[in-house]
C-alpha cells in the first residue's frame, strides 16, 4: 500500500471520538466511501466504512493508543490498495501486505513501510515495439527467484500501440518497462483490495486440484476454481492438514493468510516452507508462496483486509493465466473482526452479535474464488479454501452456517476422529464434494462410490457393535465392519510427519483403494464358502495397512504386490 | 509509574460501575493512564484509571480502584498523555505486589532500570523462533506425557473443586531449565484470601531465592485490577526474557476470573454482548495475552505462559476454554474421577495434549526414548479405557488374559506413575522409568511402539516370566 503520508489530498480533518480501532472525524469533502485515510501525527492508515451526516467512521488498522480528539487527519483520496509485483513471491507480509521482513523484533504502530521499489529484477520483453495491444496482453516476463513466471500485462481498461518497451536487462522495482497508449507500465501494479480485478469471462471449474491427501482427492475432490470451507474445533488438525495443502497441492501459487493464526505457527509454517522442496519443479516450496500473517495479537482490522489482500494477490497471479490457491486460516476470526467493530460503531446484533451483513461478507469473500479466462485470454484459477473455527464444535453457529450454504465443498474436521487420533480426522460423513460429479472419470466416480457405501455401512454397523457386541452379528456384516477398518486404516489415514506419505499421487490413491476393495471381495467369497468371519478377523491384514506408510508417493506396483500377498493368504483359508 | 500532566479536570458527567465520564477535556488521547484524586468521606485518596473511549471533549475513564466512595464534585482528574507504563528489571523479582503492582509485602515500591508499556507490542511473527527445549516442571506425569516446551503457552483446564492451584503453585515452586537462568512470574486474579496465603507459603522459598515475581489479586480487590494483573506479569517477564536472557515462566490463575472481570466492565460500557455475555472481543483480548510468549531470533530467553482456567459446570465448550483452546497450543486436563481417587496430579492424560511436545522432548532434548515411550504408554491407556468400558458391560471375569493385563496397567499408571506428593519434584528421569514399569505391566506384544533394543533393556526377568 505504500505510504500513507503522501500528499493525495490537501484536506484536514479532526478526530472526533476514538474508541479502540472506531475513529470517528470530522467530514469535510472529498471523503469516499472505502477511501483510506492517515491519522494522527504518525499517520496511521484507516479506511472510511460510514459516513453519517457530517461524521466520517473510519477503522483504524493500528494501535490507536493516543490518538485524541482534536488531532488531524487527512483523507487521501484512494481506496484502500496493495502493492503487487514479483517480490510477493517468497515474502511474508501483514495484512496490509507491508513487508513483516523489514520490521524489527516488535510491531510498532506506524513503523513499517513501502516495499518493492528496492528489489531489481530481470525483465525479457515478450511484446514488441508498435504492437497492438489490449488490456492483459503479456508485455514481457520477469524472472522471480522460483519457478513461478511472472508475466508483465497492460492493465485493465488500457490499449493501443506500444510506444515505448524497455530491452531485455535489469531493471528496479519501479521502472517503466512499457508505455501503451500515454499509460507508464511498471514491473509492479497497484489495486484496491476490495475490488475483484476483471476477467473477461468466468469458466466452469472443471479441471481437478490435487491436493495429494487421499480423503480429499479420492470422496471429496476440488476443483480449480473452487471453493471449500473447513470447520473444525480446536485440536481436529485444522492447521496441519490445511499445511498439508500448501505444501503438496499441484497449484502454481499459494497464498497462505494466517488470519489471527498463533504466532509461533506461521514462525513454523515459514521455517517448513523455506526448507521443503516443491515436489514437482525441485524449487524452494517458499518460492510459490505470499504468505500474508496477522498472528491473533496483531491490530485487529488489518486482520478484516487480510482475507481481501489475499484474494487480490491471487487475482494478480491468476491473470498471468496461473492456478493460484488461497487459504485462509482462520475466516471465524476474521469475522469476528467484522463483530467487534460492528458492535462499536453500535450497529444492530444479528445472530450472536454479528452484524446482519455477516452472510453477504461471506458469500462475496467466496466469490472471488473463480475459473476465468484472463483479459488477455489466458485460462487461471483462484481458489479459496477458509478454516472456520466453530466456537464450541457448535456447526450451528452462523459463521459455519452461513459458510456451508456458499461453498462448493466441505471438508468438515470431526473430534472423535481427531481424538482417536485418525488424521487427516476429515469426517466422511458430515463431508461434501459438489464438484465431484463434474470431476470425476468413470473409473474415479465407480471407486469413490464404493468406498463411500463401505464406509456408511460400516457406520451404521458400529452403532449396533456398540450395542450387541461384533459376535452377534451375521458373517457378511462381520466383514463389512472389516472392511471398514481396513478403508479407513489403509486408505483413508495419512500422517502428514511421515517421509514417504505426506504426499500421495492419484494413482497410489486408486491402487490402495483397488486393494482394499480386492481383499474386501475375497473375504465376501470366503464368507459365502463358509468360513466363518471370526477366522478372517484374525487374519494379519497388516501388509495392505502399512503399505501406504511403506511405498513413496507413486509407487502404485508395489501397493498391488501388498494386494496380491494379502489375497494369496486368505486363499489358503479355502 | 507513567509521568502524569499538570492540568487537572473536575467536570465529572457520570459515575457508573467503574467507569466515570470526564467532560471538558482536551487533547486526551486513547488508552492514556489517568490519574484520579478524591475525596472519600473526610480523607483524600489517589486512584488510577484507563482512557476507554474519547468522544470529542468526552472522556470515558475506567478506574482501575472501582468507583466507591467517588462523589462527582469532589474528583480531579489529570492524564499521562501516554498509556500506562511500568517500571521494568530484575528489582521485581523477590517481590509480592498486588495487580497494580503495588508492593503488599511491606517493601518499597519496585524500581527498575526502565519502562514498559503494560500493553505490550505484538512479536513480529517473522523474527519468531519457533519454540525448543522443555521446561522441567518436575510433575512427572506432565514432564512425560505433555511436555511444557520454551516458548509455548499451555493452560490447565480445571473445574470447581480441582486442585488446579495446588498445581499452578507447585510447577511454579519447582521448575527448572536445566541450569540456565530462570524466572517464575505468578499472577493470581480474583483468588480467596485463602489461597493467596497458600501461594505465598509455597512459593516462599523460591520468593527468597529471588527467581519469583508475585502479583496477587483477591476476589475482593477491584475487578479491574483483574484485568491489569496479567499484563502486568506478562510485561515484566517480557523484560526478564528478552532483555536478561532469563527463560520466564509465566503462571496466569484463574483466566475465567479474568474473563468475567472483562465481562463485567464490557457490561459497565454498554457494549453489544456475544457468547454468553462476554463481549465479541474475548478472543483478541485473550489472544492479546497469550500469544505474548514465545522466542525471539536472536535473543537467549524465553516467555513460557501456563494459563490456569476452571470450566464453568465443567464444560468445556464454554467460550473460556473453548476460545483458550483455539489460541493456546494443547492443554492439560485436571479429571474428576482421578481427584475421586485421591491421586494428586489428576490429570486426564488422554485428554490432554502438548502439540509442541516434538519440539522439547526427545533425543539432545530430553531422552531419547522419551517420544516413544509417551506415545506407547497413551496409546495403552486409550486401549484401557475401552477395555474399562466392555468389563463395566460385561463383567472383569469375561475379559480376555490380555484385556485384564489393561486394566492393571490403567491401574499401576494412577497410583505408580501419577501419583506424587505436592512438594515432591521428580525428575525427569525417575518419570520416565516409572513409565516403563508401568507399560511392562503388558506383554511385550502389546508395546509395539517401542523399539525391540529399548524393551530388552528394561524388560525385568520377573516380567519375561510372566509372558511365558
Amino acid at each position: 500500500m505504500g505510504t500513507v503520508s503522501g500528499t493525495d489530498s490537501a484536506r484536514e480533518c479532526r478526530v472526533l471520538r476514538v474508541a479502540g480501532p472506531l475513529v470517528e472525524l470530522e467530514y469535510v469533502g472529498g471523503t469516499a466511501m472505502y477511501d483510506l485515510v492517515s491519522l494522527g501525527e504518525a499517520g496511521l492508515p484507516g479506511e472510511v466504512v460510514a459516513v453519517s451526516g457530517n461524521v466520517v467512521t473510519v477503522q483504524a488498522y493500528e494501535h490507536t493508543g493516543g490518538l485524541a480528539p482534536g488531532h488531524r487527519a487527512r483523507p487521501l483520496g484512494r481506496p484502500l490498495s496493495v502493492r503487487l509485483g514479483p517480490e510477493l513471491l517468497g515474502g511474508i507480509y501483514d495484512g496490509l501486505l507491508r513487508p513483516l521482513s523489514d520490521s524489527g523484533d516488535w510491531l510498532l504502530p506506524g513503523a513499517h513501510e513501502g516495499h518493492g521499489a528496492a528489489h531489481s529484477w530481470w525483465f525479457i520483453p515478450r511484446a514488441v515495439g508498435q504492437q497492438q495491444v489490449t488490456e492483459g496482453t503479456v508485455v514481457g516476463e520477469i524472472r522471480a527467484a522460483g519457478p513461478v513466471p511472472v508475466r508483465v500485462l497492460v492493465p485493465p481498461g488500457c490499449h493501443g500501440r506500444v510506444s515505448r518497451l524497455a530491452a531485455e536487462g535489469r531493471y528496479p522495482g519501479d521502472a517503466v518497462l512499457a508505455v501503451v497508449d500515454g499509460t507508464e507500465i511498471k514491473m509492479g501494479t497497484s489495486w484496491p483490495i476490495r475490488r475483484p480485478r476483471p476477467a473477461r469471462e468466468r469458466v466452469t471449474a472443471d479441471a481437478p486440484l490435487s491436493t495429494g491427501q487421499r480423503a480429499i482427492d479420492l470422496l471429496f475432490p476440488v476443483a480449480r476454481g473452487s471453493t471449500v470451507a473447513v470447520p473444525g474445533g480446536f485440536g481436529t488438525g485444522k492447521t496441519m492438514l490445511l499445511q498439508q495443502i500448501a505444501k503438496w497441492c499441484d497449484a502454481d501459487v499459494i497464498v497462505y493468510v494466517g488470519c489471527g493464526e498463533r504466532g509461533n505457527e506461521m514462525a513454523d509454517v515459514i521455517t517448513e516452507l523455506s526448507a521443503l522442496e516443491d515436489p514437482r519443479t525441485g524449487g524452494r516450496l517458499a518460492d510459490r508462496t505470499v504468505t500474508i500473517a496477522n498472528t491473533s495479537n496483531m491490530p485487529m482490522m488489518a486482520r478484516e483486509a487480510s482475507v481481501h489482500t489475499g484474494a487480490t494477490v491471487a487475482e494478480y497471479f491468476r491473470d498471468m493465466g496461473l492456478d493460484v490457491v488461497v487459504i485462509a486460516d482462520s475466516t471465524s476470526r476474521w469475522a469476528e473482526a467484522l463483530r467487534e467493530f460492528a458492535s462499536r460503531t453500535g450497529e444492530l446484533p444479528a445472530e450472536e452479535g454479528y452484524p446482519a451483513g455477516l452472510a453477504s461478507a461471506i458469500a462475496a469473500f467466496y466469490e472471488r474464488a473463480a475459473a476465468v479466462t484472463t483479459l488477455g485470454g489466458a485460462q487461471g484459477s483462484v481458489t479459496v479454501i477458509g478454516a472456520v473455527s466453530p466456537p464450541g464444535g457448535d456447526m450451528t453457529e452462523p459463521v459455519t452456517a452461513h459458510t456451508e450454504r456458499f461453498v462448493r465443498c466441505l471438508w468438515a474436521l470431526d473430534r472423535d476422529l481427531a481424538y482417536a487420533r485418525h488424521y487427516p480426522a476429515i469426517s466422511w460423513s458430515g463431508s461434501f464434494s459438489r464438484d465431484a460429479t463434474v470431476l470425476a472419470d468413470p473409473a474415479q466416480a465407480e471407486r469413490r462410490g464404493h468406498v463411500a457405501a463401505l464406509l456408511a455401512e460400516a457406520d451404521r454397523l458400529a452403532d449396533l457393535v456398540d450395542l450387541v457386541g461384533i459376535t452377534a452379528l451375521p458373517d457378511q456384516e462381520r466383514v463389512s465392519v472389516l472392511a471398514g477398518r481396513l478403508m479407513r486404516e489403509g486408505v483413508l489415514q495419512q500422517s502428514a510427519l511421515s517421509a514417504r506419505d505426506a504426499y500421495c499421487a492419484q494413482e497410489k490413491t486408486a491402487a490402495l483403494v483397488d486393494a482394499v476393495l480386492a481383499v474386501v471381495e475375497e473375504c465376501r467369497g470366503l464368507v459365502d464358502s463358509g468360513i466363518p468371519a471370526a477366522t478372517l478377523e484374525e487374519v494379519d491384514f497388516a501388509p495392505v495397512i502399512r503399505v501406504r506408510e511403506e511405498t513413496g508417493p507413486h509407487e502404485a506396483a508395489a501397493v498391488a504386490e501388498r494386494r496380491d500377498a494379502v489375497l494369496a493368504r486368505l486363499r489358503e483359508l479355502r | 509509574m507513567t509521568a502524569i500532566g499538570e492540568i487537572e479536570y473536575t467536570d465529572v458527567r457520570e459515575l457508573r460501575g467503574p467507569l466515570v465520564v470526564i467532560g471538558g477535556v482536551a487533547g486526551v488521547g486513547w488508552d492514556e493512564f489517568v490519574r484520579i484524586d478524591c475525596d472519600v468521606g473526610e480523607s483524600g485518596e489517589r486512584r488510577h484509571g484507563l482512557v476507554l473511549e474519547v468522544n470529542r471533549d468526552l472522556a470515558v475513564v475506567q478506574v482501575l480502584e472501582d468507583t466507591s466512595g467517588m462523589d462527582p464534585e469532589r474528583v480531579r482528574v489529570s492524564f499521562a498523555g501516554a498509556p500506562l507504563r511500568v517500571p521494568v528489571g530484575p528489582g521485581w523479582l523477590g517481590r509480592v505486589c498486588n495487580g497494580r503492582g503495588e508492593p503488599v509485602d511491606g517493601g518499597p515500591p519496585v524500581f527498575g532500570p526502565t519502562s514498559a508499556a503494560v500493553g505490550g507490542s505484538p512479536i513480529n511473527p517473522v523474527r519468531r523462533e519457533p519454540p525448543g527445549d522443555p521446561v522441567l516442571t518436575g510433575v512427572g506425569v506432565v514432564d512425560a506425557l505433555t511436555t511444557l516446551v520454551r516458548g509455548q503457552k499451555l493452560p490447565v483446564f480445571s473445574a470447581a473443586g480441582l486442585p488446579h492451584l495446588e498445581l499452578a503453585t507447585q510447577i511454579a515452586a519447582q521448575s527448572t531449565v536445566r541450569g540456565e537462568p530462570f524466572s517464575v512470574v505468578f499472577a493470581g486474579m480474583g483468588l480467596t484470601h485463602a489461597d493467596a496465603t497458600f501461594i505465598r507459603d509455597a512459593l516462599e522459598e523460591r520468593s527468597a531465592a529471588g527467581e519469583l515475581v508475585l502479583l496477587l489479586n483477591t476476589a475482593d480487590d477491584p475487578v479491574i485490577e483483574r484485568i491489569l494483573a496479567p499484563r502486568l506479569a506478562l510485561t515484566v517477564a517480557e523484560y526478564l526474557a528478552y532483555e536478561e536472557g532469563r527463560h520466564a515462566l509465566v503462571v496466569m490463575t484463574d483466566m475465567t476470573a479474568y474473563a468475567e472481570a472483562l465481562r463485567e466492565v464490557s457490561a459497565a460500557r454498554g457494549e453489544v454482548p456475544a457468547r454468553r455475555a462476554y463481549p465479541g472481543y474475548l478472543y483478541s483480548d485473550l489472544a492479546s495475552l497469550y500469544e505474548r510468549c514465545g522466542r525471539i531470533r536472536g535473543r537467549p530467553g524465553s516467555v513460557t505462559v501456563l494459563p490456569v482456567l476452571t470450566m464453568p459446570a465443567n464444560d468445556i465448550t464454554h467460550p473460556v476454554p473453548d476460545l483458550t483452546g483455539y489460541i493456546t497450543e494443547g492443554q492439560i486436563v485436571l479429571w474428576h474421577e482421578a481427584h475421586a481417587q485421591g491421586v494428586y496430579p489428576p490429570v486426564d492424560a488422554l485428554s490432554s495434549l502438548s502439540r509442541l511436545m516434538r519440539k522439547g522432548a526427545g533425543p539432545g532434548r530430553t531422552r531419547a526414548d522419551h517420544l516413544d515411550v509417551a506415545a506407547q504408554l497413551l496409546a495403552a491407556l486409550a486401549r484401557a479405557r475401552q477395555v474399562r468400558e466392555l468389563a463395566d458391560l460385561v463383567g472383569r471375569s469375561a475379559l480376555s488374559a490380555t484385556d485384564t493385563r489393561y486394566l492393571d496397567l490403567a491401574d499401576r499408571f494412577l497410583h505408580h506413575f501419577m501419583a506424587q506428593r505436592m512438594d515432591e519434584a521428580r525428575p525427569l528421569d525417575e518419570a520416565l522409568e516409572r513409565a516403563w514399569q508401568v507399560l511392562l505391566t503388558l506383554p511385550r506384544s502389546q508395546l509395539a511402539m517401542l523399539p525391540t533394543e529399548l524393551i530388552d533393556a528394561h524388560h525385568s526377568p520377573e516380567a519375561k516370566e510372566q509372558d511365558g
